[in-house]
C-alpha cells in the first residue's frame, strides 16, 4: 500500500485534496440549505432566515396525506423489491449455473430495462394498462418499480455467483442431492448478503422512483408524487421540505444498512 | 429431468413477467404510433398509418428538440466526467487509508432522493431563492438575478450535480484495477509524472470513463423531471414533448410515434457506440 501511494505518483498535485474538499462542499451545499430551512420560521425559502421553529415537523406528523403517502411508497417499496429480487435472482441463476440457447436473449432482455429511456417505458406501461382494462393504482407502480429494478439485482447476484466455488454444489449433487435441493440449501445461503443487499437496492430505487410513478400512480399517490403535487402551493413548501429531510434521513440509513451488509458480505468470504 | 425442472422454474417466471410487463408494452405502443387519432377505443381495430411519422418528420422543431436533448446528455455525461475523474484519481491515488470515508461521503449526495437533489435546485436558484436573498441580503446586488432557474443552463447545471458522483464509481474502479508495477516501470524508464498519467494512466481507465459516459448519458437523453422542474419551458427537453402528448395533448398517436423514435434512435446510439469502443480495444 505504501509502495503503491510512493510510485502512483502521476503527477503530484496538491491540490487535488483541496479539490476533493471542494466539490464535496459543492454537493452538500443544497442538501445543507434544505436542512437549514426546515428549520426556519418564515414561509419562503429566502435568507435571512426567521428563527429557529420545529413547527413544520409538528405540522407534517399532524397530516394525514402525507403518513398516506408515506405509507403509499413503503407498501410499493415492499412488494416491487420483493418481486425484482425473486425474478432477478432466479436471471443470475439460469445465467451463471445453466448453458443453453436463449442465454444471450435472457441477458440482453433482463438489462434491456437500463437502457430504454425511462419515459418511453412509463408511457408504454400506460398504454398497456389502459388497453388491459386495468385501473392504475398502487399496483401498477409496483410492477414497473420491479421491470425497473430487475437489471440492478441481476447484476448485484451474478457478481457475487461468479465469485464463489460451483465445487460445492459439484460436490452436494455427486452425494445425490437433486439440483433444485442444492439451490436451496447450499448456493442461496452462500450468496444471501448479495440477495439481501440486492433486495435493499430495489427497495430504495422503488423509493426514489418518480418518473414512472407519475404516470403510473392513480388516485393513491407515491410519496414523490405527492411531494411533486405539493410544489404549487408555496405554504405548503416548509412542511414539504421538513418531509423531503426526514425521506433524505429515512433513505441514507437504508443504503448505509444495504452497504454495511454487502460488506459483511464480503468480509466472511474472504476469511 | 430434475436439472430440467429447476431450469424451466427459475426461467419462466422473468420471462413472463418482462414479456408482460416490457415487451407487449412496447409492442403496444410500436402498434398505437400507427393510428391516426385517439377516436374510440384504444383496442378497437385501426386501419395502420404512417401520419404520425409523417406529422413528426415535417415538425423541424421535434428534431430540433431531439438534436438539443442529445447534445444536451452528451454535454453533461462529458462534463460531469470531467469534473469527476480527478475525484476518482483523488480517492484511488491519493486518500490512502481515508478513502472508504471520502467515498462514502462522495456517495451520500448521491443515495438521497434524486427529486429533493433536483428541486433543492429549484429553491436555491428561484428569483426568490436562497442564493438570490442571499445576494440581496449581502448587498452584493440591487435586483434579483431572474434568468437563474427556468433555463437550458439551469438543467444542465441541476443534472451535473446530480450525476458527479454516480460517474466517479467507474472511473475509480478502473484506476484501481491498474497494476502498479506498469506506474514502476514507467518511472523507471524516466517518465515524468505528467508523462505517466498521459502514457498509462489515463489510457487504462478508458474503460471507467466510457462507462461512466453511458451511466450518465441513457437517462439523461430521457429525462423529462428535471427540465419540468428547473427548466421550464425555456429549458424542456424532448422527452417533456413524449409526456404533453400523454397528458395535457392527449394524443397518443402522436405521442407514442415520438417515444418509437427516441427509443430507435437512444438503442441505435448506443449501439454504434458500443462498436467504436470495440474497434479501439481492437485497435489498442
Amino acid at each position: 500500500m505504501t509502495q503503491r501511494l510512493s510510485v502512483s505518483a502521476s503527477p503530484r498535485l496538491p491540490f487535488l485534496t483541496g479539490y476533493y474538499a471542494g466539490l464535496i462542499a459543492l454537493l452538500y451545499l443544497p442538501l445543507a440549505v434544505l436542512f437549514l430551512f426546515s428549520f426556519n420560521a418564515g414561509t419562503s425559502l429566502s435568507f435571512p432566515l426567521q428563527g429557529l421553529t420545529l413547527q413544520w415537523y409538528e405540522r407534517l406528523f399532524a397530516s394525514p396525506e402525507v403518513l398516506r403517502a408515506a405509507r403509499n411508497s413503503f407498501i410499493v417499496a415492499a412488494g416491487s423489491s420483493c418481486g425484482a429480487t425473486a425474478l432477478g435472482t432466479a436471471v443470475a441463476l439460469v445465467l451463471m449455473r445453466f448453458r443453453f440457447r436463449g442465454e444471450q436473449l435472457l441477458f440482453a432482455l433482463a438489462m434491456l430495462p437500463l437502457v430504454v429511456p425511462i419515459i418511453v417505458l412509463a408511457v408504454a406501461l400506460l398504454v398497456l394498462f389502459l388497453a388491459a382494462g386495468i385501473d392504475r393504482s398502487l399496483w401498477t407502480v409496483a410492477i414497473g418499480h420491479t421491470v425497473v429494478a430487475l437489471p440492478f439485482v441481476v447484476l448485484i447476484v451474478s457478481a457475487r455467483l461468479a465469485g464463489f466455488d460451483p465445487n460445492l454444489e459439484e460436490a452436494a449433487m455427486d452425494l445425490g442431492a437433486p439440483y433444485g435441493r442444492v439451490i436451496l440449501r447450499i448456493v442461496l445461503p452462500l450468496i444471501a448478503p448479495s440477495v439481501i443487499s440486492a433486495w435493499l437496492v430495489a427497495f430504495t430505487v422503488s423509493l426514489d422512483e418518480f418518473a414512472l410513478a407519475l404516470f403510473l400512480a392513480g388516485t393513491e399517490p407515491t410519496f414523490p408524487v405527492y411531494l411533486f403535487s405539493q410544489l404549487r402551493f408555496a405554504s405548503r413548501l416548509p412542511v414539504m421540505i421538513a418531509l423531503a429531510v426526514l425521506m433524505m434521513v429515512g433513505t441514507l440509513l437504508l443504503v448505509l444498512i444495504a452497504e454495511w451488509i454487502r460488506r459483511r458480505g464480503q468480509a466472511a468470504t474472504v476469511r | 429431468m430434475e436439472h430440467r425442472t429447476t431450469f424451466w422454474t427459475l426461467s419462466l417466471p422473468p420471462f413472463v413477467w418482462l414479456g408482460l410487463f416490457f415487451i407487449v408494452p412496447l409492442i403496444l405502443m410500436f402498434a398505437l404510433s400507427f393510428r391516426a387519432d385517439m377516436q374510440g377505443e384504444l383496442l378497437s381495430a385501426w386501419a395502420p398509418t404512417f401520419k404520425q411519422y409523417q406529422t413528426i418528420g415535417a415538425i423541424g422543431s421535434y428534431w430540433r428538440l431531439l438534436g438539443i436533448s442529445i447534445a444536451m446528455a452528451f454535454g453533461v455525461a462529458v462534463l460531469a466526467i470531467a469534473m469527476a475523474y480527478p475525484v476518482a484519481y483523488f480517492l484511488v491515488f491519493r486518500a490512502g487509508r481515508a478513502a472508504g470515508l471520502c467515498l462514502v461521503l462522495l456517495l451520500i449526495p448521491f443515495w438521497t432522493s434524486f427529486l429533493l437533489r433536483v428541486m433543492s435546485w429549484k429553491f436555491l436558484l428561484g428569483s426568490d431563492g436562497a442564493i438570490n436573498s442571499l445576494l440581496l441580503y449581502l448587498h452584493m446586488i440591487a435586483e434579483p438575478l431572474s434568468g437563474l432557474l427556468y433555463s437550458r443552463s439551469a438543467v444542465i447545471i441541476t443534472l451535473i450535480y446530480v450525476w458527479i458522483p454516480f460517474a466517479a464509481l467507474p472511473i475509480s474502479a478502473a484506476l484501481q484495477r491498474i497494476e502498479p508495477e506498469l506506474l514502476e516501470v514507467a518511472a523507471d524508464l524516466g517518465a515524468t509524472p505528467w508523462r505517466r498519467f498521459w502514457a498509462v494512466t489515463l489510457p487504462l481507465s478508458l474503460p471507467g470513463v466510457l462507462a461512466a459516459f453511458f451511466m450518465v448519458f441513457i437517462p439523461t437523453v430521457g429525462e423529462y423531471v428535471t427540465p419540468l422542474l428547473v427548466g421550464g419551458s425555456r429549458g424542456s427537453m424532448y422527452g417533456n414533448i413524449i409526456q404533453d402528448f400523454f397528458t395535457k395533448a392527449a394524443n397518443w398517436p402522436r405521442g407514442a410515434a415520438l417515444s418509437m423514435v427516441m427509443l430507435v434512435v437512444t438503442l441505435l446510439l448506443i449501439a454504434l457506440a458500443a462498436r467504436l469502443v470495440n474497434v479501439r480495444r481492437l485497435l489498442g
